[in-house]
């Protein structure tokens, strides 16, 4: 009796478990499960002339990317990117979180502001920046003791393109760095006061260690992120933009090959690449957090 | 003691940065209602506008149609919302609650989902709504939203984080588990429901590269892909530019205001959930 209860249990969960799950498994497999494959698939194809006949090509792409300039450049400008905007805006987001975790008056003023660029759509805050860099009537050259062509300069774009990524995400990042702060216990700062270390030390030796997994979370999402930069890209930078070439990412270069020139087989290359060098790079910080994420 | 000065530091410091973080949304607020000559004036610099045009907002509602790419951003929102909270309750229940044969691979096809780089999926799924010749639909919009892996992976959390007691009390009253879903377990999960909610309405609302290639016509976009098709057109009249970024983030902005709490816990604390 109890057995055949318990089967029927089984038997129902067995069954609504999948009717739960079937209309997201559904939706998964046709719109990521698949297209997964498809693009993998296509990028060992030429598209032919007006999107029609795709053409194999087996590993041509492959060998071509690797011998694009323009493919490595757009690589080496996603870095730099990313290598800017990642570091930095931990750095400013982990020492606003530490001063909004002390007893502030306005804390509630300060965290909202901070934030609101998250609610912002990027094609917006880049329309923006752009006028606010603009070289002539731009407020920047016009506050600043100095005057860049911020966006237009190919040596300097980039950067400029990163400092508005880094004033977008700063208030994302203070906020789970808040989150993490929270779970430090209070006791350990009264106990470092007793033994008379200055503040500085406390965050070196006491909250730096215990808010490591949040860093190393924060780290490891926002850079994946940052290799993935392309909406603030494309609202900047104009095609006669001379900075264009020096500013480009890969999904740019991605978006460029498959939806404006039509050759998706060479689009869905430059994005199989980002995914191995987004891997590589996460692997990488998986090793790596050993040497510096505390775990108690 | 020497409490007072590093706390006044502190409160600079904080000064500062709510500054730097206002000023681009005070120079756009106050560029969209100058002239065009005043945005070009050089010496004197002009900080203020000397008289509000209010006459920018009119021009930019009329050439860019902003009540249909309002409509249409709202529909996208509140269809994606509405799939996406009613697909991954369902999924998510039960990933965490029920037990069944196959549960673990396709829970791992969720997690691997979320760890891809969306793009990937992007030239498939334009082939798709294209082959159907649903493009410049609201359905080509919402496509690649009809559900959530990252939504799955929340409700998973929130019912994991249930007591079983409710369960096992419901099923001992003879609760089938679609009713122990609905009526016990489902509406306990509201304030994850929320958070999915509000995460799933931001992301559509910034999101740029889906809704340029399937909704490349203007009169069927949303809101920031028509701020890239206004920006090519009208790309030095800084005032009409400003007034339609304007437009484009003041409604998100005034949700933001009255609901920070939720809005900062769906959109940051649901994503270091992960």
């Amino acid at each position: 009796m109890n057995k055949i209860a318990k089967t029927g249990r089984e038997k129902s969960e067995l069954l609504w478990g999948w009717m739960f799950i079937l209309p997201t498994m559904i939706g998964l497999i046709i719109l990521n499960i698949y297209p997964m494959f498809q693009t993998i698939y296509q990028s060992f194809f030429k598209t032919g002339d007006f999107g029609k006949g795709n053409i194999f090509v087996g590993l041509a792409n492959y060998k071509k990317v690797f011998g694009d300039a323009e493919v490595w450049q757009s690589l080496w400008n996603t870095f730099k990117y990313a290598i800017v905007e990642v570091p930095l805006s931990i750095v400013i987001a982990l020492i606003l979180a530490v001063f909004l975790n002390k007893k502030i008056k306005a804390r509630g003023f300060f965290r909202t502001v901070f934030f609101l660029p998250m609610v912002v759509a990027p094609a917006a805050i880049a329309m923006v920046w752009k006028w606010l860099f603009n070289s002539q009537f731009g407020l920047l050259n016009h506050i600043l003791p100095f005057k860049l062509n911020w966006v237009s300069d190919p040596k300097i774009a980039i950067f400029s393109i990163a400092l508005i990524g880094i004033w977008s995400v700063i208030g994302y990042n203070m906020v789970l760095f808040l989150a993490g702060l929270q779970d430090v216990p209070r006791d350990y700062y009264e106990a470092a006061q007793l033994d008379g270390a200055t503040e500085i030390e406390q965050f070196f030796k006491i909250t730096l260690p215990l808010v490591s997994p949040t860093i190393f979370f924060v780290v490891v999402t926002r850079m994946i992120a940052a290799m993935q930069v392309f909406d603030l890209i494309y609202m900047v930078i104009d095609y006669n933009n001379p900075a264009l070439k020096k500013t480009e990412s890969l999904v740019y270069l991605f978006y460029n090959y498959s939806f404006q020139q039509g050759n998706k087989g060479y689009g869905a290359t430059v994005v199989v690449v980002l995914l191995i060098v987004i891997m590589i790079l996460t692997v990488i910080q998986l090793i790596g957090q050993k040497k510096w994420v505390y775990y108690n | 003691m020497n409490k007072k000065p590093k706390n006044v530091a502190v409160y600079i410091i904080l000064t500062l940065m709510a500054i730097i973080m206002l000023v681009p949304f005070i120079w756009m607020v106050l560029t969209a209602f100058k002239t065009i000559a005043e945005t070009t004036q050089v010496d004197p610099f002009v900080v203020f506008p000397s008289s509000w045009q209010f006459g920018n907002f009119a021009e930019v509602i009329k050439a860019m149609d902003f009540i249909r790419l309002y409509f249409n951003t709202i529909l996208l929102i509140a269809l994606r919302v509405v799939l996406a909270v009613v697909t991954a309750n369902l999924a998510g229940y039960a990933f965490a609650r029920l037990e069944f044969k196959g549960k673990n691979l396709m829970f791992g096809l969720v997690l691997f989902q979320m760890m891809i780089p969306a793009q990937i999926f992007i030239i498939p799924q334009y082939v798709i709504i294209s082959k159907l010749h649903l493009t410049n639909t609201i359905f080509g919009l919402v496509f690649p939203g009809l559900v959530s892996a990252f939504g799955t992976f929340l409700m998973r959390q929130a019912y994991m984080g249930m007591p079983k007691e409710l369960e096992e009390a419901a099923r001992l009253d003879g609760c089938s588990i679609p009713q122990t879903f609905f009526y016990i377990m489902a509406p306990l999960t509201k304030s994850s429901m929320v958070a999915l909610g509000i995460f799933t309405s931001v992301f559509a609302y910034k999101e740029l590269m889906w809704p340029m290639i399937v909704c490349p016509d203007s009169r069927y976009t949303t809101l920031a892909s028509a701020l890239a098709k206004m920006q090519g057109q009208y790309s030095t009249d800084y005032p009409e530019l400003m007034a339609a970024a304007l437009i484009a983030c003041i409604p998100m902005i005034v949700l933001y205001v009255a609901f920070q709490k939720q809005f900062i816990e769906g959109i940051a604390t649901s994503g270091s959930k992960l």
